[in-house]
């Protein structure tokens, strides 16, 4: 037997790591210096802007020294960028919503709990009527609050999940149409994803909220929330048939015929054998489309529903606070990227999980 | 020469078999009859529509003109027959085509489970007797990526096989292999064909003709231009194109 030759040692002091990484030649070396004076440069007073000189606690705009953020603007409105306009004393309602759906969702991710079929079919058919009573009242003794008055990061929230809850079906089942050999589908499909991405989402947004209620019969109308819900959905699982479309292409045709050959019909072939694989392949276009619909939430601004950044720019503008807008931006911004960053990262944990190493 | 094997009834009959790729004539006329038991295998210079023909026979490609008749169920649009005849006919690949996502137990139940409608119990039974025939039980487990080439193509032939067909078609089963792993899947096959599997291989494997099959029938440009026994097959090829084509394979 030959005895095993080891790889050589990487090397992990920091001086030669600085040589070979950031020191290799006069280029690299002028790249390096100059960014280290950027650094130097700017991050301390950003830093002091954000931290260190920022006014932290107080009631009012009197409290604000001027000399960094002045944290205290989102303290005093962080009811409003939570809830909206939902009436303080309902506001459980709301928070006993949404640990209801972590005290659900949580379980799906823990590997040894039963069952997780049935958990599933409770998530998609009972908690949505759970959490519609829950978040509209009218009935069984809670008090109604109108969609009017939902608002803030909740209301992103509500319109996030339940666009990515549904964008998903319905672009699977627009991507299976469009590869259909049945051809009234197939155009039926190619037409409704072709004209939903030709239209910009604001237009569509418009539509739903000024148009439709034209076409409707008289005394029949939608809540604006839902149709607002509906467009957006609608919209991006266009997006999302073309993703998970790309995913069915990269199946290589032995996988359809083997399917095939055993004798599964068209649906067992799809669903056991085509659709796990492609829309394995294409998680990050998936999560892509994902992040995409949770950041267009915030153009029903448009049609005058206030979800996260349309509370926010409604506060910017209140007298009593004139000129926090820095400080208002960046409270919205990174609310919206620890959400989006966090279907990111889970989405790279998932596709670690479900690599079985295969070509 | 009467072989015991062999049965009475026709399993396989194809008449006049025509099929075309837009103007390109794939498959000219054929004719063919396989009896129950009987163990074919087909050769011929690539491009003669030998793997197309198999390809045929349970409908991953359809035939424009001609009947092709399997079990006494003639192979149509219809739907019903098609699935009839798939659940009855097992299919080998060249490229194994095993579902990655799914381990090879998985691989093996899919069908059973879905198709025949079997439990999970009996289904996971059936799958273990067959992967035990191809000498790989130990491997249940793994996904398919984590095997040899060799040990995959095995587990394609247990897959089919749970199925309970009467008739299993290989297509070209080790030209993708490595020359070390090409005993192991033919070994698997000589086994099937001794315990009476109607059985039509596409192979250059001419060792494996001569073993085994009954009958050598050779194809060129669509059309099958000779069939015989193997012993006169190999020792007294009639055609020029046989002879030709014999030449050039048994060279290598």
């Amino acid at each position: 037997m030959l005895e095993p030759i080891h790889s050589p040692p990487f090397t992990k002091h920091p001086v030669k790591w600085a040589q070979i990484n950031l020191f290799s030649n006069w280029f690299n070396s002028l790249v390096t210096l100059l960014v280290l004076y950027a650094l130097v440069t700017y991050v301390p007073g950003i830093l002091d802007w954000i931290f260190f000189s920022a006014d932290w606690s107080g009631q009012t705009k009197a409290d604000c020294s001027g000399e960094g953020a002045c944290w205290v603007f989102i303290d005093a409105r962080m009811n409003q960028f939570l809830y909206g306009f939902y009436p303080d004393d309902e506001q459980w309602r709301v928070n006993l919503a949404f640990i209801l759906l972590l005290a659900l969702v949580i379980p799906l991710f823990i590997e040894k709990v039963p069952r997780k079929g049935w958990l599933i079919a409770f998530l998609l058919i009972g908690y949505p009527i759970i959490a519609t009573w829950l978040f509209q009242g009218n009935i069984f003794g809670l008090s109604q609050v109108d969609t009017e008055q939902w608002g803030g990061l909740m209301l992103t929230l509500v319109i996030a999940t339940v666009g990515i809850i549904a964008s998903l079906p319905i672009g699977i089942i627009l991507a299976l149409g469009r590869r259909s050999e049945m051809p009234i589908i197939r155009w039926i499909c190619v037409t409704f994803i072709e004209v939903m991405r030709g239209i910009p989402l604001i237009t569509i947004l418009f539509m739903a909220s000024v148009m439709l209620p034209l076409f409707m019969p008289e005394g029949v109308s939608f809540d604006k929330l839902v149709r607002a819900m509906i467009g957006i959905t609608l919209f991006q699982s266009a997006y999302m048939a073309e993703v998970i479309r790309g995913g069915l292409q990269a199946i290589p045709k032995g996988q359809y015929e083997a399917a095939d050959a055993l004798g599964l019909n068209y649906f067992q072939k799809m669903f056991l054998v085509i659709l796990p694989q492609a829309l394995k392949l294409v998680i990050p276009g998936i999560v892509n489309t994902f992040i995409a619909l949770f950041k267009d939430t915030s153009l029903i601004l448009i049609i005058g529903l206030f979800e996260l950044s349309g509370i926010m720019k409604a506060a910017l503008n209140d007298p009593e606070w004139l000129g926090f807008a820095t400080e208002g931006y960046l409270f919205a911004a990174l609310i919206y990227w620890m959400f989006c960053f966090s279907m990111s990262r889970y989405s790279q944990h998932i596709e670690q999980k479900l690599n079985t190493g295969h070509r | 020469m009467t072989k015991s094997h062999i049965k009475d009834e026709i399993e396989i009959e194809l008449k006049n078999v025509n099929k075309w790729y837009d103007d390109f004539h794939v498959l000219r006329d054929i004719n063919l009859q396989v009896r129950k038991g009987e163990r074919i295998v087909i050769c011929g210079p690539s491009g003669s529509g030998k793997s197309t023909m198999i390809r045929c026979l349970n409908r991953l490609e359809a035939h424009q003109e001609g009947d092709i008749t399997i079990e006494g169920t003639p192979l149509t649009n219809d739907v019903r027959n098609i699935d009839a005849i798939r659940k009855d006919v097992g299919m080998v690949f060249q490229h194994f085509n095993l579902f990655p996502h799914l381990t090879v137990l998985d691989n093996c139940c899919l069908a059973p489970q879905w198709v025949k409608k079997q439990p999970r119990k009996e289904a996971e039974a059936t799958a273990m007797k067959f992967l035990d025939r191809v000498k790989i039980p130990d491997q249940a487990l793994k996904y398919p990526g984590q095997l040899s080439g060799g040990q995959q193509q095995r587990v394609a032939i247990a897959r089919s096989l749970c199925m309970n067909p009467n008739i299993m078609l290989f297509d070209e089963p080790t030209s993708a292999l490595d020359p070390e792993m090409i005993k192991e899947v033919l070994d698997v096959m000589v086994e099937l064909a001794d315990e009476g599997m109607t059985m039509l291989c596409v192979t250059h494997e001419m060792g494996f003709a001569k073993r085994v099959a009954d009958r050598v029938i050779f194809m060129d440009a669509g059309e099958i231009i000779e069939e015989n026994n193997p012993h006169d097959f190999f020792d007294n090829p009639q055609s020029e194109r046989t002879q030709l084509f014999l030449s050039q394979i048994l060279h290598n």
